[in-house]
């Protein structure tokens, strides 16, 4: 594989239709510039600030740009938050679609073929796997992605952080719990 | 019906690095870039990337995604004439042969391919 890539390189290399120091950068920017750190700062600031909050609902795309967080691919983002009475799940079926400018790289079980099968059919069952149970009233509902629409999981915030810092509850914010696999941490 | 009649386990939840050999790193930057100048929409690349990951033999613990991602962009470059398959698979082979002809601890260059120039 990694001649193949090599090779793909040289000829986009060769014709001129991509620069190797451009790739390089992309590279180092998503192995340790963007990650679930992005979406946890956004998470905190929507749980401190019912003003960004309302925004971030109503659109996604801007609230979350205003934070120096872009798509490089476009796509729109549509936040989902949690509630007593529904809780989000985020999947894409059709490949592995994901928020990567909030929430960098998918992990391994994000892409892989049972989880995008069966989250749709069996939500409650993957949740068990990932240790969350929920109550039989709360509703889950699935979201699918797609190349122009990302989702990102708003969890619900925790009980007794009242007057905590922004950064504070960010450390709360966990990678699974924007996906809706997980919820966010309790108040220790 | 309970999961366990479903069968298929997820994949353990512990984090992994993004990429496990920097050839998936590559290979994801190389995409990235080429949407970026306008090659292909985001969308018409997640069309190719999903025939590959559904197609019958892919992993089902996700690990052959990158493997699955390069596939998905070779056939996409290839359909659009800038990479055809001849081309990568002939270069492929040279950069193989130039790794086994460089000393340990040299980098690879394709000049050092035996059969380079001949």
């Amino acid at each position: 594989m990694a001649a193949r890539v090599r090779a793909l390189e040289t000829i986009l290399t060769q014709k001129g239709l991509i620069d190797p120091a451009a790739i390089d950068v992309i590279v180092d920017t998503y192995e340790t510039k963007v990650g679930p750190r992005n979406g946890a700062r956004v998470v905190a600031k929507a749980w401190s600030d019912p003003e960004f909050a309302e925004w971030l609902k109503r659109d996604a795309t801007a609230a979350i740009a205003s934070l120096g967080y872009t798509g490089r691919q476009g796509e729109h983002m549509q936040a989902v938050f949690n509630t007593p009475d529904q809780h989000n799940m985020v999947v894409c079926t059709l490949c592995s679609c994901y928020p990567w400018s909030v929430l960098g790289l998918p992990p391994v079980w994000y892409k892989s073929p049972p989880y995008r099968s069966r989250a749709v059919i069996d939500p409650r069952g993957v949740l068990a796997e990932f240790g969350v149970t929920l109550p039989d009233e709360t509703k889950i509902r699935v979201w699918d992605s797609t190349a122009e629409l990302r989702y990102l999981v708003v969890p619900m915030r925790p009980a007794g952080t009242e007057g905590w810092s922004e950064e504070d509850l960010a450390d709360l914010v966990t990678r699974d719990s924007m996906i809706g696999t997980g919820l966010a941490r309790e108040a220790a | 019906m309970s999961r366990h009649e479903k069968g298929r386990p997820l994949p353990s939840g512990i984090d992994e690095p993004v990429f496990s050999e920097p050839w998936q790193a590559e290979a994801f930057a190389l995409t990235v870039a080429l949407h970026e100048k306008g090659f292909f929409s985001w969308g018409e690349w997640a069309e190719v990337l999903s025939a590959e990951v559904k197609a019958p033999g892919a992993a089902q613990d996700g690990s052959d995604y990158y493997d699955c991602w390069l596939r998905a962009l070779e056939k996409l470059l290839a359909a659009k004439g800038v990479a055809p398959q001849h081309d990568v698979d002939q270069l492929a082979a040279a950069w193989q042969r130039a790794a086994h002809a460089t000393p340990h601890g040299k980098p690879i260059l394709l000049e050092n391919d035996p059969e380079c120039g001949q």
